[in-house]
């Protein structure tokens, strides 16, 4: 291994089309480590297209896509978790009958290996290792901030509370770069100012960020750099002051806001 | 030649009843995403009263073209009451349980009607009285009888009417509505607890002309008959794409096709080592076949991930 | 279901139970109910393994019952004059459950990307096509014997212990029946551990991630596919080492015990008693082997009392019964009779939960 290049995720010329719709074309971006990275556009801009092609949930159809070094075109899900892309969904996808503990700790599967065997004979390393993961969990919820009975049920959790589980759960896969679809949506302004901050102590504690929101205070509060979509292509990108300055932003998106 | 043209022939009788029976599945499933496991009992109840009333009327001396139509009204009305009454008891307190409840529920049902008709009917095969003679016809080599040609077009006039029902009516607009988005559906103010008993009230009657079809076809009617002939219907209904009614004929006739040229030519096929009990297993391979390189079926739609 | 230490008595008292109870049973109500004791034991085993399927890793599998019948053939055909093999039972048994987890992995791999109901509807057809198999390979090469079936196996036994026949012990009298109860309940507490085990392990929370969830199991890192062929394979082994033991026992197969219905029935077993609950799934299996035949045997007797003769055929008027009290219990219990902690919790008000963990010990807010 050389020395990290300082881009984390790089995509170049992705294209994506739904029938003859192209819900991206040639989008190209890069996220440099270490930092918050928004990505606004209104809606049907293609962000969650694109959140989805990042995270292996579609294949793109042109384009290339590269992560921490390594090429990407074309992988499923899991392979992209493993190489340390982690992220929430939209409309909060928790494993509802599972508790919060269980939640978080489905998410350490992918940083452990115990099989069919150690779970049979509960060796050594099996107890060591279901210790861990437990340990780890309950770390992990104190730390987005649910101090409920880590027995309670996914799906009794607050709406904040569900969101900060998902976190929690994509944390514990040990990410490099944490994707957030919307994570503040629905949610107050007392939660939303608790889940920025939360956001930045995760950016602190090394995890590269990368948000779309809606919110474009939150965004522009928050990140570092940002990209805007429109109508699946990439109008803008820069620090949140120059983007809220720039005509064609504001020409599409910001409107009367800016 | 003549095998082919024939097995063509047989195919397209036997995937037009499949394909009535396995509209009766797609209905439900598209509407209530369930399996209604007890379908294929009531085409065999279908059968069942169907027989009773022309027996009945038949004794009573009545011209046979009017026996045959009010045996196939009561059975219609037999099997709309049954489906109805299905839906009330096994499926409807059950709407908002986990997933394999109704499922349970509705093998409960289907062995109770299976039972409760073999105590009725008893064990043995019954003949099915066939009033009218019928004729044989010659099609390019293969021999057709009235029956089978009645039953093609039969089938062919019920599922346009159940199309333009669906597509064009007050009825199937709110049908097609609640398939979609229930709640949405009801807030729109559908009743859709009206609109799910029609549906299987719907699919009931289809059945009971289906049971009639096969029981003519075949002159023999038999309390298990419902059970195999469901299974396949369901199959149809899955392999065509299932809660697409397109897909549920098209299915029904494919896999009435493959099983009678299946147990044509599987013979020659496999040298003589496979014979025609292998029907069966001919259709559930296609339809594994289908499924690996369709999952959604011939004509599913690609269910988009619901992210 | 862990056992803490206050429960160590109950256990050990529960335990005793389990030893004498076929005798209990001998002696209230006979010899034939041993037998059927015995059948109970192997259908928990059935449901079990359909249980990892099912219950834990959320696939509808309707055709279950083909993997017991690739373990019964097995171990007939390879221990039985059919082809003059008498295999012993170590090597016919593990083979068996070998063979059983290969035909699981070869139904598994194509298709468990299908959804729900399309997977239950290859899986149904997969164990149609075992069973037409199983009737039709007696021609032109006897195979399978065909519809006839296989007859006079050889009885289990081990190192020169036959479970068939009668052995003195203590002064006390095991008949065949009493020796298979024994080891078919050794091997259901196996499974029941093996069950267990797995439940509370990483493989089994990667399996309930992919019920609750599978694009979010996925995206969390969980290769769904390996993961669901696993239990596929998991519960196809427990079929297959329960077909064994039954051709053993029953010392005849025929393609008529591996029919659909059967799959049902455990399929039944799982969901009547409560998914994804191992005691759940004992109490289902247990109840839809004794109901059926104590419907059975006072079908008959309670119409000759009420109406002095036989009105209808017991055996339907059995399966009636049978049929309304899977619709009954169904409508009572959604959720099954005895559901897992989780989903009693899910069937609870809110506050009765709220109150519930009020009471359970606090270990992530310190």
């Amino acid at each position: 291994m050389t020395q990290p290049s300082e881009t984390l995720l790089e995509l170049s010329g992705v294209c994506k089309h739904f029938g003859g719709l192209a819900a991206l074309s040639a989008v190209s971006l890069h996220i440099k480590r270490g930092e918050i990275y928004g990505l606004i556009g209104p809606n049907g801009a293609g962000k969650t297209t694109l959140f989805n092609v990042i995270t292996g949930l579609y294949q793109l159809d042109e384009g290339t896509f590269s992560f921490d070094a390594n090429s990407y075109a074309c992988c499923k899900p899991h392979l992209l978790a493993q190489a340390g892309i982690a992220r929430t969904f939209q409309n909060i996808r928790l494993f509802a009958n599972m508790t919060a503990l269980e939640n978080v700790m489905v998410g350490r599967h992918v940083r452990t290996h115990s099989g069919i065997w150690g779970a049979l004979t509960h060796n050594r390393a099996t107890c060591a290792e279901e210790r861990a993961i437990a340990g780890r969990a309950h770390e992990l919820l104190r730390y987005v901030g649910i101090h409920r009975p880590s027995n309670t049920l996914a799906k009794n959790l607050s709406y904040g509370e569900q969101r900060r589980l998902e976190i929690a759960r994509a944390l514990a896969t040990e990410p490099k770069l944490l994707a957030l679809d919307e994570p503040v949506a629905g949610m107050n302004a007392t939660e939303t100012e608790s889940l920025k901050a939360l956001l930045q102590s995760i950016r602190n504690d090394g995890v590269t960020v990368l948000l779309i929101e809606h919110d474009v205070k939150l965004i522009m509060g928050l990140c570092d750099r940002v990209a805007v979509l429109d109508y699946g292509k990439k109008i803008a990108e820069g620090k949140p002051e120059d983007v809220r300055r720039d005509p064609a932003v504001i020409a599409a998106y910001l409107g009367g806001e800016a | 030649m003549d095998i082919l043209f024939q097995q063509i022939v047989n195919g397209l009788v036997q995937g037009s009843v499949y394909a009535l029976v396995a509209l009766g599945y797609t209905m439900v499933y598209g509407i209530l995403g369930l399996i209604n496991f007890a379908h294929g009992e009531v085409v065999m109840v279908g059968a069942m009263v169907a027989l009773t009333v022309l027996q009945i009327l038949l004794a009573a001396a009545l011209s046979s073209v009017l026996a045959v139509l009010c045996s196939l009204m009561v059975a219609v009305a037999a099997c709309m009451a049954l489906g109805y009454g299905i839906e009330r008891v096994a499926y409807r307190p059950l709407r908002n349980a986990p997933r394999l409840a109704p499922l349970i529920t509705a093998i409960g049902v289907s062995i109770v009607l299976q039972n409760l008709a073999m105590m009725i009917w008893g064990r043995e095969y019954h003949a099915f009285p066939m009033p009218f003679s019928n004729g044989l016809h010659e099609l390019g080599g293969a021999i057709i009888t009235d029956v089978q040609i009645a039953i093609v077009l039969i089938a062919l006039l019920m599922m346009a009417g159940l199309m333009l029902l669906i597509h064009r009516s007050r009825f199937g607009r709110s049908m097609r509505a609640v398939a979609e988005n229930p709640s949405a559906a009801a807030l729109m103010g559908v009743d859709i607890n009206r609109v799910i008993s029609a549906t299987f009230m719907l699919g009931s009657a289809l059945a009971a002309v289906a049971g009639f079809m096969v029981s003519a076809n075949y002159g023999i009617v038999h309390y298990y008959m419902g059970f195999m002939l469901g299974l396949k219907a369901f199959t149809a209904a899955v392999l065509g794409g299932i809660g697409n009614l397109r897909g549920a004929m098209l299915g029904g006739v494919v896999l009435g096709l493959i099983e009678s040229l299946g147990a044509g030519y599987i013979g020659d096929l496999s040298g003589g080592f496979f014979g025609s009990n292998y029907q069966d297993v001919f259709a559930f391979f296609v339809l594994i076949a289908v499924l690996v390189f369709r999952p959604s079926g011939l004509l599913g739609e690609r269910v988009a991930e619901r992210a | 279901m862990k056992f803490n230490h206050q429960s160590k008595p109950m256990l050990a008292a529960f335990a005793a139970a389990l030893l004498v109870l076929p005798f209990i049973i001998d002696s209230l109500l006979g010899h034939g109910w041993v037998r059927i004791a015995d059948f109970a034991l192997l259908y928990i085993m059935l449901a079990l393994g359909l249980n990892i399927v099912v219950g834990y890793a959320g696939l509808l599998d309707l055709g279950y019952i083909a993997f017991f019948a690739v373990g019964a053939y097995t171990y007939a055909l390879l221990g039985s004059p059919q082809f003059g093999l008498h295999w012993p039972i170590w090597a016919v048994l593990p083979l068996g459950a070998l063979l059983a987890c290969f035909f699981g992995v070869l139904l598994g791999a194509p298709t468990l990307r299908l959804r729900g109901d399309y997977l239950a509807i290859v899986t149904l057809g997969f164990g149609e096509i075992i069973r037409i198999f199983m009737n039709n390979l007696n021609a032109p090469v006897n195979i399978t014997n065909g519809p006839q079936g296989i007859s006079s196996i050889d009885p289990l036994s081990m190192g020169g212990f036959s479970f068939s026949k009668t052995h003195e012990l203590f002064g006390v009298d095991f008949t065949a029946v009493h020796l298979h109860y024994y080891l078919f309940l050794g091997f259901t507490l196996l499974v029941i551990f093996v069950s267990l085990r797995l439940q509370h392990s990483r493989i089994g929370r990667a399996w309930m991630a992919i019920r609750e969830d599978e694009v979010a199991a996925n995206a969390m890192g969980i290769n769904t596919r390996n993961i669901k062929l696993l239990a596929f394979a998991m519960g196809a082994t427990f079929g297959g080492i329960s077909g064994g033991l039954f051709a053993g026992f029953q010392g005849f197969v025929s393609p008529e015990s591996f029919s659909l219905m059967e799959s049902v029935m455990i399929l039944c077993m799982v969901v009547l008693g409560g998914m994804g609950n191992i005691a759940g799934v004992v109490l289902g299996g247990v109840l839809l082997v004794i109901l059926p035949e104590a419907f059975r045997h006072g079908a008959g007797p309670l119409q000759q009392a009420l109406f002095g003769k036989i009105v209808v055929d017991p055996e339907s008027l059995r399966m009636l019964m049978f049929g309304l009290a899977l619709i009954l219990v169904m409508l009572w219990r959604p959720a099954g009779l005895w559901p897992s902690t989780q989903r009693r919790r899910e069937l609870m008000p809110d506050e009765t939960v709220a109150q519930q963990e009020q009471d359970t010990v606090y270990d992530a807010a310190k």
